[in-house]
C-alpha cells in the first residue's frame, strides 16, 4: 500500500498542484490534497505545506495561514514526530506557527526572486534529505525568502546541524553573501531540533522532471520514499 | 473603546523598505535623516473589559507582530 502524503492547500496556494504531481511521481508514495478548512487530516504518514500565498499574506507571510483550522492537526503531528516539509509560503507558514525558529524577511533588494540557485545540502540526516547529493539546482520564486534568526537561534542552528540548505555560488562553492535574498548564513532550508520538520525556501517540485531544467528536487521525495520505508 | 499599536522591526533587523525611503529622503536633499524605521500602525475599536490590556498582549503576541522580528507598542485610548 502507498504512504499517505498529505498535501495542504491554503486560499493562494499555488504550487500544491504541481507538489502532489511531484509525490505521486514518486514510487510508492500518493499523494493526498487537505483543504484548510479541514480540522482532521487522517492518518497520514507526512504532511506537506506548499508555496505560493495565503489569506493574501498580510499582515506578513504566513502570519494568518498560522492559524487555518487545519494547523492545529499539524502542529499535533509534527509535535508527535510526523515527518512535515514546508515549501517557500509552507516555510514561512511553518516558522508562524512556531515549528520552525527563525522568520522570513523581504528580500534584501526588495524584488521578486525567480531562479535557479545551487544548492548545498548539509547538516542532520532528515526523511526529505537523507541520501541527497552535496549539491542541487533547484529553483527559488518570491519576495520574502530572506531568512533571519537571531545570534543565538543561528549559533545553534549551524552547531547543531539544523542547517540543511545554503544557497552556494555558480560554481557551487560556498561563498559569504552568494544568497540571492540576503538570508544569514546564506541559509536556503532548516530542520527543527528533533529534525522531522523541515522548511525551505526553494522548491523542489518545480525541479522534479528533466524537462523542467533540473530533476534534482526529486531527491527530497525519493528520500521521504526511502525513510518511510525504513520506518 | 480604541486601542492603537505600533510594529515595527526590532533594531539590527534589515529593513530594506525603510532603507529606501532614507535613501530617497537623502537624495531629495533631506540629509539629516540618520535612520528611518518603516514600522505598521493597527487601530482597534474594542468592546470594553477589564483585561483588555492583557488581551490586547495576547493579539501582539500571537498574531499582530511577530516577536522573533519586531516589537510593538499598545496605546489605550478612550
Amino acid at each position: 500500500m502507498a504512504f499517505d502524503v498529505a498535501v495542504l492547500t491554503f486560499p493562494g496556494s499555488n504550487c500544491d498542484a504541481d507538489l502532489r504531481w511531484a509525490v505521486n511521481n514518486t514510487p510508492e508514495l500518493s499523494a493526498r490534497a487537505v483543504w484548510h478548512k479541514e480540522t482532521d487530516l487522517g492518518a497520514p504518514d507526512a504532511v506537506l505545506l506548499p508555496g505560493g500565498f495565503s489569506y493574501g499574506d498580510y499582515l506578513r507571510c504566513g502570519a494568518i495561514a498560522r492559524f487555518s483550522p487545519i494547523m492545529n492537526a499539524v502542529m499535533e503531528f509534527a509535535n508527535s514526530g510526523g515527518p512535515v516539509l514546508g515549501i517557500c509560503n509552507g516555510f514561512q507558514v511553518l516558522t508562524e506557527a512556531g515549528l520552525l525558529p527563525g522568520a522570513l524577511l523581504s528580500n534584501r533588494d526588495q524584488k521578486f526572486i525567480c531562479e535557479t540557485v545551487v544548492l548545498g545540502k548539509e547538516g542532520k540526516d532528515t526523511a526529505f534529505t537523507k541520501g541527497l547529493p552535496e549539491t542541487l539546482r533547484i529553483p527559488i520564486a518570491h519576495h520574502d525568502g530572506n531568512f533571519f534568526a537571531d545570534q543565538d537561534t543561528l549559533d545553534r542552528l549551524e552547531g547543531e546541524g539544523q542547517v540543511l540548505f545554503r544557497y552556494l555560488n555558480a560554481q557551487g562553492e560556498r561563498q559569504s553573501g552568494a544568497a540571492p535574498n540576503g538570508s544569514v548564513h546564506d541559509i536556503a532550508g532548516i530542520c527543527n531540533a528533533a529534525g522531522n520538520v523541515v522548511g525551505m525556501m526553494p522548491h523542489p517540485e518545480r525541479a522534479s522532471d528533466p524537462a523542467l531544467g533540473s530533476a534534482d528536487g526529486r531527491a527530497l521525495f525519493s528520500a521521504l520514499q526511502g525513510f518511510l520505508e525504513a520506518k | 473603546m480604541n486601542a492603537r499599536v505600533f510594529v515595527n522591526l526590532k533594531p539590527g533587523v534589515l529593513d530594506p523598505a525603510a532603507k529606501a525611503v532614507q535613501g530617497g529622503l537623502h537624495s531629495m536633499g533631506f540629509g539629516e535623516v540618520q535612520s528611518l524605521r518603516l514600522g505598521k500602525v493597527i487601530d482597534l475599536k474594542l468592546e470594553d473589559r477589564p483585561d483588555a490590556e492583557e488581551r490586547l498582549k495576547a493579539m501582539c503576541e500571537k498574531l499582530l507582530a511577530n516577536t522573533v522580528i519586531e516589537s510593538y507598542r499598545i496605546e489605550i485610548g478612550d
